[in-house]
């Protein structure tokens, strides 16, 4: 909160009065062997001592931990939070880490080395040597079976699960379905069961064989996990209720994408509702490429290029996600 | 709207100045300087002292400032700065019998050696509002006692311990390091060290609350306030090269301890047990508090009944924090739209095929034994059909989207 921050659109300047991610380096050391046995032992909830950031717990103070351990000054960032680059919470974790590294941030899931979100995995493929750091606010998937901590841990090293799977299966029996949309626990390299942070059990299948290495922090659970690339994901399921993810009817109304998670925009108080992409990044180059694949048919066809009015159609659609 | 914009960083920006200009009010009034919050709220300082885990009045001060006078925002903001502080070392434990001493009572004994000194206290004000205070009144300093307190002041407790009526608080075998809580996740179950560290820097209205509880019947453990006291003491620095330690400074602190009935069991005798409460700076209704939650903790070890809340080490541990606790509690206000629409998706189709499932049951009411209700595939596939046609104009960057886009922008 200083005078000097009148132009939103300057990068943010490297603040030198902290450390390079604010942690001192014996922190990110004792966060950095964490996550090293985390990775270890896939699925495995390694306690860590957890440190007051200055954002708030419950606002991503794990994953903000594991980024600064991580980060190092040719790393390229990219933050999100509900699949989105621009939701203010997201806005300020990537001005913090502008603040306290000066590192490279991007929009683009393909240019950044490490991907820090809440709630969603990119639509966008990740690749071998990308890192995804996952907020995580209860790190525990036992955790409303059984509150006690002591308890969960015992049940973890005897692989005690049979409870999660009385509830998915009352589930079925009262309504049908397994009615965990979020958060849908899975098994980790075939041992621990994990919880895969809050993300929706559509992007389950993205975290299964992933080239890429996923972190997930919990800093006031005080907890680091990990899914090193290539291990085995499995969303719980019945042989009979196999694991299905969230289908919509609608497309996304911005770039027509029929295969992404949607967000639904609510126009006025007459149930008038429209759909479009929770990963905004995705679906503006959805439309960028879709575009471009106009221009091109238009190229071949000997037509003159793309009118303005094509243009200015596709800006103001672009300009829906930016809006809302 | 605040959620997903793209303005999001110039309103983050502008929330700075709007909060900067609401901190401030009005600037016709002279401003709040930091000697003054030191020296007119020092309640507050030492509260944001001893939440925040660290002494230091000026910082304490311009956090409570920065805060607005928001004590739990001024605790966070004294945390976070508290992390990129490096530790040059431990002090040797302080000395609570030493203690230069302000306040000292006790509520087990009548008189005790060295006296029973009020201090400053708002214990038999009459809580009048003081109309007198409206107005910058002039005050004369203090005049001086006419008599010095007493230079031995020893803690009731110990007192108490001569006779063996008390339980002897002994160093753990080979008295090993402390666990330090800000550097060591907590785990289960904790020591005695870890908890009286957790409740020190825990939120005074928990605390408050837990050891209400204990009093009303959920853990009752019969407490007596063997003994308050509040002065300051020094800490002291034991320096390798010289061989002995040297006074780096002087805090103060209040420190409560109550003692409570214990039974006895095989290996000992009925005895006074004791739960201990430290705060730093002047805060008694915390140490008390904190005394009272440290004595329902011991419930189990000491084997007595341990079922009510406070006795729960699991459940108060991991709920005294306010700093967590209000970070998590207010998390709910970031947005959720990803995991709501993925409960809203499950909602509808439940309700689908509930609707479908009753239409299906008056259609045909003899039916029995009916199985799970199964969506109407003829709707479902039309609605489908319908929704691809959108989709397939969308994809073409259709005028009307263009249209809805306009009406959404303005």
């Amino acid at each position: 909160m200083t005078a000097a921050h009148a132009n939103p659109a300057a990068p943010v300047e490297r603040d030198p009065h902290y450390n390079f991610g604010y942690l001192d380096e014996s922190t990110k050391r004792m966060l950095r062997r964490a996550l090293l046995k985390a990775v270890a032992i896939p699925g495995y909830q390694v306690p860590f001592g957890s440190r007051e950031m200055p954002l708030p717990y419950g606002w991503g103070t794990g994953g903000i931990q594991v980024t600064a351990a991580i980060i190092g000054a040719t790393d390229v960032l990219k933050v999100i939070d509900q699949g989105s680059d621009d939701t203010t919470n997201a806005v300020n974790i990537r001005r913090f880490f502008g603040r306290v590294t000066g590192v490279a941030t991007t929009e683009s899931t393909r240019a950044a080395s490490i991907i820090q979100t809440r709630h969603r995995i990119p639509e966008t493929p990740l690749s071998e040597g990308q890192i995804m750091v996952y907020q995580v606010p209860i790190p525990e998937p036992l955790r409303w079976l059984e509150p006690s901590e002591t308890e969960t841990r015992t049940m973890h090293a005897l692989a005690e699960y049979g409870g999660m799977h009385v509830r998915l299966y009352e589930d079925i029996a009262q309504y049908g379905h397994i009615a965990t949309t979020y958060d849908y626990p899975v098994m980790v390299n075939g041992r621990y069961m994990m919880r895969p942070s809050p993300i929706p059990k559509f992007d389950n299948p993205k975290l299964d064989h992933s080239p890429a290495l996923m972190l997930f922090g919990a800093g006031r659970e005080k907890r680091v996990y990990a899914v090193p690339p290539y291990t085995s994901v499995k969303s719980l399921d019945f042989e009979d209720h196999p694991f299905t993810i969230e289908k919509w009817d609608e497309c996304c109304d911005v770039c027509g994408s029929e295969d992404t998670f949607l967000d639904e925009i609510i126009l006025d108080d007459r149930g008038t509702r429209r759909f479009v992409c929770s990963d905004t990044e995705y679906c503006a180059r959805h439309v960028a490429e879709q575009q471009a694949g106009i221009q091109d048919e238009r190229e071949t066809e000997r037509q003159p290029a793309v009118e303005v009015g094509a243009d200015t159609a596709t800006a103001e659609r672009l300009h829906l996600g930016e809006v809302l | 709207m605040y959620v997903a914009v793209k303005g999001g960083e110039r309103a983050i920006l502008n929330s700075y100045d709007m909060l900067d200009d609401y901190r401030r009010g009005d600037p016709a009034l002279p401003e709040l300087t930091l000697p003054q919050i030191q020296a007119q709220m020092p309640l507050a300082v030492s509260r944001v002292m001893a939440e925040g885990g660290l002494y230091d009045t000026h910082l304490a001060a311009l956090a409570i400032k920065q805060a607005a006078g928001d004590l739990i925002e001024a605790v966070f903001l004294l945390r976070a700065y508290r992390t990129t502080l490096s530790r040059l070392g431990s002090s040797v434990p302080i000395d609570t019998a030493r203690m230069a001493i302000e306040r000292r009572i006790s509520a087990t004994f009548k008189d005790v050696p060295g006296g029973q000194i009020l201090g400053p206290t708002y214990d038999y004000t009459q809580r009048l509002l003081d109309f007198t205070l409206e107005a910058n009144r002039h005050t004369t300093p203090l005049a001086p006692a006419d008599e010095p307190l007493a230079a031995a002041m020893p803690r009731v407790t110990d007192i108490l311990q001569h006779d063996a009526l008390l339980q002897a608080e002994v160093p753990l075998p080979g008295d090993p390091a402390p666990f330090d809580l800000t550097r060591d996740p907590l785990s289960l179950p904790a020591g005695r060290d870890a908890r009286l560290q957790n409740l020190a820097r825990g939120d005074e209205g928990f605390l408050l609350a837990m050891g209400y509880s204990t009093q009303r019947g959920y853990g009752n453990t019969h407490p007596f306030a063997a003994e308050i006291r509040y002065g300051s003491v020094e800490v002291e620095l034991f320096v390798e090269e010289l061989g002995f330690a040297v006074t780096v400074g002087e805090i103060e602190v209040t420190e409560c301890q109550m003692v409570s009935q214990f039974a006895g069991n095989a290996d000992a005798g009925p005895q006074f047990t004791r739960g201990y409460g430290l705060a730093f700076g002047y805060g008694e209704r915390r140490a008390m508090s904190m005394s009272l939650v440290d004595r329902a903790m011991r419930a189990s070890e000491l084997g007595e009944a341990a079922d009510a809340p406070a006795n729960d080490q699991e459940f108060v541990l991991y709920h005294t924090d306010n700093v967590e606790a209000s970070g998590f509690v207010q998390h709910l206000k970031l947005p959720h739209y990803v995991d709501f629409q993925a409960s809203l998706e499950l909602l509808r189709r439940l309700r689908t095929e509930r609707a479908a499932g009753v239409d299906s049951a008056a259609a045909d009411a003899s039916a029995s034994g009916a199985d799970m209700p199964i969506v109407d595939a003829a709707v479902v596939g039309s609605r489908r059909a319908a929704a691809d046609a959108d989709c397939a104009s969308a994809r073409n960057g259709a005028p009307t989207a263009a249209t809805q886009d306009q009406e959404l922008t303005s």
